[in-house]
């Protein structure tokens, strides 16, 4: 209570429940925010409500029959998901894969990233109020890559095709044709969105110097993948730790300068250019031979437990995987990337305007499948 | 890029904190839960930077509880993991969340999950299931009427 | 002293232009639906009419039969009313547009005054179905919409008032009149006068880039969150009728109005105001919407200082 305010007129904050169903939150998110007029001043993430016990069932599958579950943990980016697990059960067990399997595992874990990019962006750009037209505009490039895929395995979403071993079925010569057209096809597409969006100047006005993660927060915070990367932090877990082929390949890893929304949503656009260099580049160098290693359908590994990360399009996705002589893991852990990420929520929305929380949402790129499991 | 490897690493803790110990056959730091604050401190500086708190598991071995932390250093590319071994009847440990914001977050699902209380947290409540929620689900003795488990092969 | 002729006459006049209200209200929801389709490379409303063009007479049947909900803690009065208040301003609106030579309801002689005038009443029924409907959501929607609105009245008025300067009068057909030789649109003055006019208009009847108060990914649906049926189909018919009044108002004052070589007036006329309408909507569907700051400041620090320039330099330029 200040000079302005009496006893009968005075002003109070008020709380507003932003979702768990509401156009912009991504998912069931419940974002509990305390207003001053149009400033926040406070906000409290609720999570839990696609809270699918995962973890609990994993101790009751075996390792295979747990991969269809790792398709719905980012529904978006199933193709990572199913990689991540795959590559820690492996580890888990000490298996080598062919040369042939791991570098189709590249060109479709690339694939997929371009598909989740797209999303990001699409939803980005309508959050802001860019209504509908970048966001069909990304569904139709998502599109092709979710036919090929269709092809490739018989489902558009949740594809369940990464085996513990290799993969589940081969590239044909034809589908690689498709591929190298999308390429093709792709390629200018992205220079379209650079002069729709990126570089429009309400899009800029409403997106650079919003929601800044400094370098120190985010690594403090263990935030990854292209957020981490928008800060300014080179680290890319392809190059820095690198799995499959991913040595033998060459990319780059954007980066960002201020840390801020624009800059996030930047690192995602260069991102798809440098998948689409990676992905040719894979096709050129795709040896012959088997895409499964002759190994059963169940796995019993010794006692010993092992943690293993990849680089999903939101960020590190890490298994904690404890077994216990038996098929069934003892304990599965599954550390997702948007929930590290969703947690630093709080600290960057002080003090801005509701309309700005949207977009530092946006930018962000969270998915409740992942965060909730 | 220097990369300690991870025998390196515990050897730098262990010369620093006697009462620490590796698990046989791994480079595991088995940290007893009164230290937990001082190791972490420590190794958060250089040199061995460990700034990036990854991943906090929690496992149920029946007669104890483990809590383990998944650490990298994002200057120096090398990880540790360390874990904290807690009796059934004394789930407590001090909390890390003030020097790895991270374990705000994770330290909160470990506590939805398997009950360990965690002493010095800012927000200590459930997180992934309901508030009112009774009982430690991930625990092994869980029971539930709604949870019916599989056959087991 | 009316005599029965002229009761009669209004009469018709007022269900022509009710008629012409409604029928392009309708046509203008179908056009958009088929404009933004085709920017967003799809097809829009196909089954309904060839190409979708009954698709407007199907919603309106279908908001018809919808059930009237009031929400229970509403202040009813303030929320039964509102809808109507933001609908008859754009409506009276129309005594004032000249459609032809001589197709003007009626050619008052301060009818730029009087349009001025109206713009400034719709927004109290934006307000009052913000306030009525007990929603936190509505109310942040109708405050910003108040806020929004009378920023940009002054960019707006300023820029008629130089078109009214230039022509010497206040009254719509002199406007055309004096644009015989050369339409406003190429003086340069003017032209500077036509893009503030565009933006603010744009800002006055809330549409991206400047829809705040309906901004569907904040506020679910802003000050009509709360309405269903009818009452809604009001307010989409309000905004409607008030984008075709300033594409017409926009046609009028800077493009010559109904005049053009060999068609007859009214058809120009017709073609300039949709003409103007399609780049709106083209706008709408191409860019993303700005902050409630970022827009306040953009009208006070950008808009009004240009205005305030321009009139001086219209003044100037008159009695040199």
């Amino acid at each position: 209570m200040d000079a302005t305010q009496t006893k009968d007129m005075y002003t109070e904050e008020f709380l507003i429940n932003m979702g768990p169903q509401h156009p912009s939150t991504h998912g069931v998110l419940s974002l509990e925010l305390k207003l001053d007029g149009e400033t926040i001043r406070g906000c409290t993430p609720h999570i839990g409500y696609l809270h699918r016990s995962m973890e609990k069932i994993a101790e009751n599958r075996t390792f295979t029959q747990f991969i269809p579950f790792t398709d719905r943990l980012d529904y978006v980016a199933s193709m990572n998901n199913n990689l991540g697990y795959v590559m820690a059960v492996e580890k888990l067990l000490n298996l080598e894969i062919s040369e042939r399997a791991k570098y189709i595992r590249v060109i479709i874990a690339e694939l997929n990233r371009i598909a989740s990019h797209l999303i990001a962006t699409g939803t980005f750009a309508q959050d802001l109020g860019a209504f509908a037209t970048p966001l069909f505009y990304c569904f139709r490039e998502r599109e092709k890559i979710v036919e090929i895929f269709d092809q490739i395995c018989g489902n558009r979403l949740t594809y369940n095709y990464m085996r513990i071993g290799g993969v589940m079925a081969d590239l044909s010569g034809e589908i690689i044709e498709k591929i190298k057209e999308f390429i093709e096809y792709m390629r200018p597409k992205i220079d379209d969105y650079d002069e729709l969006i990126t570089y429009n100047v309400i899009f800029l006005a409403r997106s650079k110097h919003i929601g800044v993660l400094s370098k120190e927060m985010a690594i403090n915070y263990s935030v990854t993948g292209p957020n981490l990367r928008g800060s300014g932090v080179k680290w890319d877990l392809r190059k820095d730790e690198p799995y499959l082929v991913y040595d033998k390949l060459e990319f780059d890893v954007p980066v960002g300068e201020n840390g801020d929304a624009w800059d996030r949503y930047k690192v995602r656009i260069e991102e798809m250019r440098q998948s689409l260099r990676i992905i040719e580049q894979a096709i050129e160098s795709l040896p012959q031979g088997d895409v499964t290693v002759k190994v059963g359908r169940v796995h019993k590994p010794s006692v010993s437990e092992t943690y293993f990360r990849t680089e999903n399009p939101r960020g590190e996705l890490g298994f904690y995987i404890v077994g216990d002589g038996s098929v069934y893991p003892y304990r599965l852990k599954i550390r997702s990337p948007s929930f590290s990420n969703l947690a630093v929520l709080p600290e960057l929305v002080k003090d801005i305007k509701v309309a700005d929380i949207v977009c530092v949402l946006g930018s962000f790129d969270v998915l409740m499948g992942e965060i909730d499991r | 890029m220097k990369k300690m490897r991870p025998d390196e690493i515990s050897a730098i803790i262990k010369s620093k904190f006697p009462q620490v110990t590796e698990e046989a056959g791994t480079n595991y730091i088995i940290v007893p839960k009164e230290s937990i604050l001082e190791v972490s401190q420590y190794i958060k500086n250089p040199p061995l930077a460990l700034d990036n708190l990854h991943c906090i598991t929690g496992i149920d071995r029946k007669e104890k509880i483990e809590v383990v932390y998944t650490l990298y250093s994002i200057g120096e590319h090398h990880g540790v993991t360390l874990k904290v071994n807690l009796t059934l009847e004394d789930l407590n440990v001090a909390s890390v969340s003030a020097i790895w914001k991270s374990a705000n977050w994770l330290e909160r699902e470990v506590y939805d999950l398997f009950g360990v209380i965690f002493s010095g947290h800012p927000d200590l409540r459930r997180i992934l299931n309901p508030y009112d929620w009774q009982g430690y689900p991930l625990r092994k003795n869980y029971s539930n009427p709604d949870f019916i488990a599989k056959p087991r092969m | 002293m009316l005599s029965i002729l002229t009761i009669i006459w209004a009469l018709i006049v007022g269900i022509i232009v009710l008629g012409f209200i409604a029928a392009s209200a309708m046509f203008l929801i179908w056009w958009e639906r088929k404009v933004s389709a085709h920017i967003q490379s799809r097809y829009g409303p196909m089954r309904v009419g060839w190409h979708g063009v009954l698709q407007s007479v199907a919603d309106a049947v279908k908001l018809l039969l919808k059930e009237n909900i009031i929400p229970a803690e509403a202040d009813k009065l303030v929320w039964w009313l509102a809808p109507f208040i933001a609908v008859v301003p754009p409506v009276m609106a129309f005594v004032v547009l000249p459609f032809g030579k001589n197709l003007i309801v009626k050619d008052l002689n301060v009818g730029v005054l009087y349009l001025m005038a109206l713009s400034s009443v719709s927004v109290i029924g934006i307000f009052m179905a913000g306030w009525g409907s007990n929603n936190k959501y509505s109310l942040i929607g109708g405050m910003r919409s108040a806020a929004q609105i009378i920023s940009y009245e002054l960019p707006l008025i300023l820029s008629m008032i130089i078109v009214a300067m230039q022509a010497g009068s206040l009254s719509m057909q002199k406007i055309v009149l004096a644009q015989a030789g050369c339409w406003n649109i190429f003086h340069p003055n003017l032209a500077i006068a036509f893009f503030v006019y565009l933006t603010s208009a744009t800002a006055e009847i809330n549409r991206v880039p400047f829809d705040i108060p309906e901004a569907e990914s904040e506020l679910v649906a802003g000050f009509h969150t709360e309405y269903s049926g009818m009452k809604f189909a009001m307010f989409f018919i309000g905004e409607y009728t008030n984008l075709f009044i300033i594409s017409a108002i926009a046609a009028t004052l800077f493009f010559g109005g109904w005049q053009g070589p060999v068609l007859p007036g009214v058809v120009w006329f017709l073609i300039k105001s949709y003409g103007i309408v399609f780049v709106l909507m083209w706008v709408r569907w191409t860019f993303p919407r700005l902050r409630v700051d970022q827009l306040m400041g953009f009208a006070w620090k950008v808009l009004t200082p240009i205005s305030f320039f321009n009139l001086a330099l219209t003044g100037w330029l008159l009695i040199k």
